[in-house]
């Protein structure tokens, strides 16, 4: 194919490409762009060329080496729900822009630290951008049918030209505004286009290879089995290498966050915190995927070509050699994707922590104070598309000059291990808040100089002079000084070696550092606002410490600088309603000062922001004690708000109570009132009776028949035995009820006590022809007062008898030993007892709901008096409706 | 013959009252409740009714309103012969429609007279 083909193709992608991030910024609010799996494709920007064809390269040459750099992530992804969400939130508090902003805001804005943290970045990442050029242009030539032309110029070569599109590609969509903290949809959307373009087209070259070029994957694996190094490629090869795993698995692991192209989709880029929710497991899933055909691809290339220099690109040569152009093109499209992606979302993340950490604060600040609003961004602007251009260009000048002897695997690795100096500062930082700036800085130099020495210095010397001296005999041929094995560790492969000393130093010094120095109020408040972010809503603007005097006007002068005028009034507005201040506050607080340097930082970073927010006020030094106070008392404050709030629910819980006390003891006033109306009437009835048959005694003109005078005496005999038994009843309630009874206590056989009860009550339940059954025959002793439990059953067998129908009527008593107490029942086939008069039955003066209008059975004492004499031989008493009819009372008595 | 209805669920005084009054030359009627009332009234309109307010089943007031509602009824006079004597209670009564409220306990000879006073107006 030739070359004007191939490019007229790739521009025609790239103008794709433009188009759907065109589309997407223009619809930046549509849930088409705004998604759970739009965010996990953008992870995808982690599959670079490396995967997409360094794996291969590694699977047809040393086996499954190539899957610990997958198994980090895949580990990590489920932690994304704790960690990254707190890194996620503290970044959008904060207008945080890159992970460099993370790093210096965390030790209080330390502009060294950021700037250390952006060159720690550019170190790594821009020999990785190389190799990603160096993988198109590799592609380009071997999909080119001219193999003879090589390129003498940078004029003429190809890749210079892609190089350069994918800067305007990444200028254009990643520099629409200042504030780098705000989203890139467009270069969003595109990332996630193109992870679906790359797995496509990978799993279609998979599957060619697989099903078309061989007869499946058990062909593959049994042809590949004859191969004399099958063993080594198919396993991890022992506990030595086994090391390496773990360290490329870690190494994969810290990358997974510190990568800034990483760090820019899963934290910058992030639209919403619940999207992490389907990344967790479609991102796994994606590397999966991803990974499947690799080894059949990689041995399908080690039986056909067999060519291990050109093992990377196996994927692209073997539809080529087979005739089938249509898919290399596509394969090609796949890895150029890949590259585009890596490319644009890195240098994007590069430039602006370039421009946010390294150019700004040291030097443009003085000039940017001085200038207009509108300069001063476009100069932020440019300072950014000046940084894409150079870090491409910079790439490029590094693929021309270093890149023939590498492998895409080994300088992906390399990025790994320098990238990884950023680890301890920030993972450790996030949940250790004595992590100190100094420190930091200590442990990320050594570090680095450890893997200076260890992985780049060998690499560099052999790159550029062709000799491996210091590898074989160590610096001044100190056997203990081998690069690649450090102190004898000679069973680690040097990037995991590199790793493993590196680490040590890094952590080592970041550790010890951090505890014998203090880093000062403004950084151990930053910490502690990092490392506590559970609290961070609440802490929020208040929660910087800061002290001294400032002017609204000065701060307000300088963001105008940097945001424009109506951006900085609306900002500065809504602060004010937020917190409730008047509109002409004079003096700023801590809280504007935070809030100033939060809405700088997105535009400048935060170490700027931190400078050019001092510059204009006078700010007194806080002691470190003060500090701790001042976040003691917020905190303080939090928890007494809480312990308010738990007082003030308290106080409405007993207000409830209160109330609900009242409405009882209306509602027992009530029934006393009801009561003594009853009582009152009761006592009337009688009365009555006696009155009115008195009189007519009385005037009797001796004309009144004696039988009618003899029923008349009967009558108020009657009333008067009726009245001393209603007033016997309400003194004995009383009295027992106010507990001045004292009980006979004595040992007693039940079956007696109720058959005398019985014998005293056949009269009235012959006279109704009510049944008295009473079958039970043990006898069970128990100490009780005889007198007062006679009293009981009678009220009891009577009330029985009275409720049965006359005839059919039935009343069976029953006792029986339970779980130390004696359990006597008394059962009725009568009419019941309605369910909402059941809770109440027992207590005093309750007859009914309806008692003050209908005439009461008797004097609404007897039920009460029962569990009154129950209740002081600790017992209880109990009533519950029968299935079929009637009701069964029952009452328990302990044996002592 | 003059005719009068008795409501009351306590026997004892029923009988003294049934005994004056026949004694005074009244027609009586017996009621033990509300029920038994209006069954009695089905039949016979007398000269007056003499109501219990507390009793089982149909009270003193249910029948009243009975009694009111319905037309043959309405206009005979109705006491109230009761032990409830609070000032509310008989405002209650009157305002119910009955023509005089008399409490217990009560001398046989007033009631009489206050009967047939009511009779006579």
């Amino acid at each position: 194919m030739s070359n004007y083909v191939l490019f007229t193709i790739i521009i025609f992608y790239l103008l794709a490409l433009f188009l759907i991030a065109f589309i997407a910024e223009k619809n930046s609010k549509s849930k088409w762009v705004n998604n759970a799996i739009v965010y996990t494709l953008s992870l995808a920007v982690y599959c670079t060329a490396w995967t997409y064809y360094g794996s291969i390269g590694i699977a047809a040459n040393s086996g499954v080496n190539f899957l610990p750099i997958y198994l980090g992530p895949v580990i990590a992804a489920p932690l994304w729900i704790i960690l990254l969400r707190k890194i996620i939130r503290i970044s959008k508090q904060h207008k945080i822009s890159s992970i460099a902003d993370f790093i210096s805001l965390r030790y209080g804005n330390h502009r060294f630290l950021g700037a250390l943290v952006t060159i720690v970045c550019l170190l790594a990442i821009v020999p990785y951008i190389s190799l990603q050029l160096k993988a198109v242009s590799e592609t380009f030539q071997i999909l080119s049918d001219d193999t003879s032309y090589v390129s003498t110029s940078v004029y003429d070569d190809s890749t210079f030209y892609i190089a350069l599109l994918l800067a305007v590609f990444a200028t254009f969509f990643g520099t629409q505004t200042t504030d780098a903290s705000e989203k890139h949809k467009g270069i969003v959307m595109s990332v996630a286009f193109e992870s679906i373009i790359k797995l496509a087209f990978f799993l279609f070259v998979g599957i060619y290879v697989t099903y078309v070029l061989f007869d499946g994957t058990e062909d593959i694996y049994t042809r590949m089995s004859k191969a004399e190094n099958f063993e080594a490629l198919t396993s991890i090869n022992g506990f030595e290498n086994g090391f390496n795993w773990l360290y490329t698995i870690m190494l994969s692991f810290m990358a997974i966050f510190l990568l800034p192209r990483q760090f820019q989709v899963a934290v910058v880029e992030n639209v919403r915190e619940k999207h992490l929710k389907g990344a967790i497991w479609m991102f796994p899933l994606y590397l999966l995927l991803f990974n499947l055909f690799v080894i059949f691809i990689a041995w399908a290339g080690n039986l056909t070509i067999g060519n291990a220099d050109q093992a990377e690109y196996y994927a692209l040569l073997l539809p080529l050699q087979n005739g089938n152009t249509v898919l290399s093109v596509l394969v090609f499209l796949g890895g150029f994707s890949a590259v585009i992606s890596m490319v644009v979302v890195a240098t994007l993340a590069l430039s602006t922590m370039v421009s946010n950490n390294l150019v700004i604060p040291y030097g443009f600040l003085d000039y940017f104070v001085k200038s207009h609003p509108e300069r001063n961004a476009r100069y932020i602007k440019n300072i950014r598309r000046i940084s894409i251009f150079s870090i491409i260009i910079i790439a490029y000048a590094f693929y021309v000059n270093f890149s023939f002897e590498l492998s895409l695997y080994s300088i992906g690795l390399m990025a790994f291990v320098i990238i990884a100096q950023l680890a301890p500062s920030f993972f450790i930082g996030l949940f250790w808040n004595r992590g100190s700036s100094k420190a930091t800085i200590i442990g990320i130099i050594a570090g680095l100089t450890v893997v200076f020495y260890t992985l780049i210095l060998p690499f560099g010397i052999q790159a550029l002079t062709g000799s491996d001296d210091l590898v074989q005999y160590g610096l001044k041929n100190i056997e203990a000084l081998k690069p690649h094995a450090l102190l004898g560790i000679d069973f680690l492969s040097p990037p995991a070696h590199a790793f493993f000393w590196s680490m040590l130093v890094n952590v080592f010094c970041y550790v010890t550092f951090s505890v014998l120095t203090k880093g000062n109020y403004r950084e151990r408040n930053y910490a502690e606002m990092y490392v506590d972010s559970r609290n961070y809503t609440d802490l929020q603007d208040g929660a910087l410490v800061w002290k001294g005097e400032a002017y609204v006007a000065e701060i307000k002068k300088v963001l105008i600088k940097f945001l424009g005028e109506p951006r900085t009034e609306r900002a500065l507005n809504l602060f004010f309603r937020k917190y409730d201040l008047p509109l002409d506050t004079q003096m700023a607080d801590a809280r504007l000062i935070n809030f100033s340097e939060k809405l700088l930082t997105g535009s400048i970073g935060s170490a700027s922001a931190k400078i050019l927010i001092s510059s204009v006020v006078k700010e007194d030094e806080v002691s470190l004690v003060e500090v701790l106070k001042i976040l003691e008392e917020s905190k303080e404050t939090i928890a007494r708000n809480k312990l308010l709030r738990e007082k003030s629910n308290e106080l409405t819980k007993l207000t409830n109570q209160l109330k609900e006390a009242n409405e009882e003891l209306l509602e027992k006033d009530k029934q006393k009132d009801e009561f003594l109306d009853t009582v009152a009437h009761e006592l009337k009835t009688p009365i009555t009776g006696i009155r009115a048959t008195t009189e007519l005694l009385m005037d009797d003109e001796d004309d009144m028949p004696s039988e009618i005078k003899a029923q008349f005496l009967k009558n108020m005999l009657q009333d008067s035995d009726r009245l001393s038994r209603l007033i016997h009843n309400i003194l004995d309630f009383e009295k027992l009820s106010k507990g001045r009874t004292q009980l006979n206590i004595q040992k007693h056989n039940i079956r007696h006590t109720i058959q005398r009860t019985m014998d005293s009550l056949y009269h009235i339940a012959d006279k109704k022809q009510v049944k008295l059954i009473h079958s039970n025959m043990s006898a069970i002793y128990a100490e009780y007062d005889e007198d007062r439990i006679v009293q009981v059953l009678t009220n009891l067998m009577s009330n029985a008898i009275k409720f049965c129908d006359a005839k059919k009527g039935k009343v069976v008593v029953d006792y029986k030993y339970d779980k130390g107490f004696l359990e006597v029942t008394v059962k009725d086939n009568g009419k019941g007892i309605p369910d909402q008069d059941m809770p109440y039955i027992f207590d005093k003066f309750y007859q009914s709901k309806n008692q003050n209008i209908q005439k009461p059975e008797g004097s609404g004492l007897g039920l009460a008096i029962c569990k009154q004499i129950v209740d002081n031989h600790n017992g209880n008493i109990w009533a519950k409706n029968n299935q079929k009819s009637g009701v069964t009372f029952g009452f328990k008595l302990p044996f002592k | 013959m003059k005719k009068i209805v008795i409501v009351d669920d306590e026997p004892n005084i029923v009988m003294t009252l049934e005994y004056t009054f026949k004694k005074h030359d009244f027609e009586v009627f017996i009621a033990r409740d509300g029920s038994e009332a209006l069954e009695i009234l089905e039949r016979v309109i007398p000269d007056v009714i003499m109501l219990d307010i507390m009793m089982p089943k149909v009270d003193g007031y249910q029948t009243l309103k009975a009694i009111k509602d319905n037309n043959q009824l309405k206009h005979t006079k109705v006491v109230f012969l009761t032990a409830k004597n609070k000032a509310s209670d008989i405002e209650k009564g009157l305002k119910l429609g009955a023509d005089k409220y008399l409490t217990k306990p009560f001398s046989v000879k007033k009631i009489v007279s206050e009967i047939n006073e009511l009779i006579a107006s």
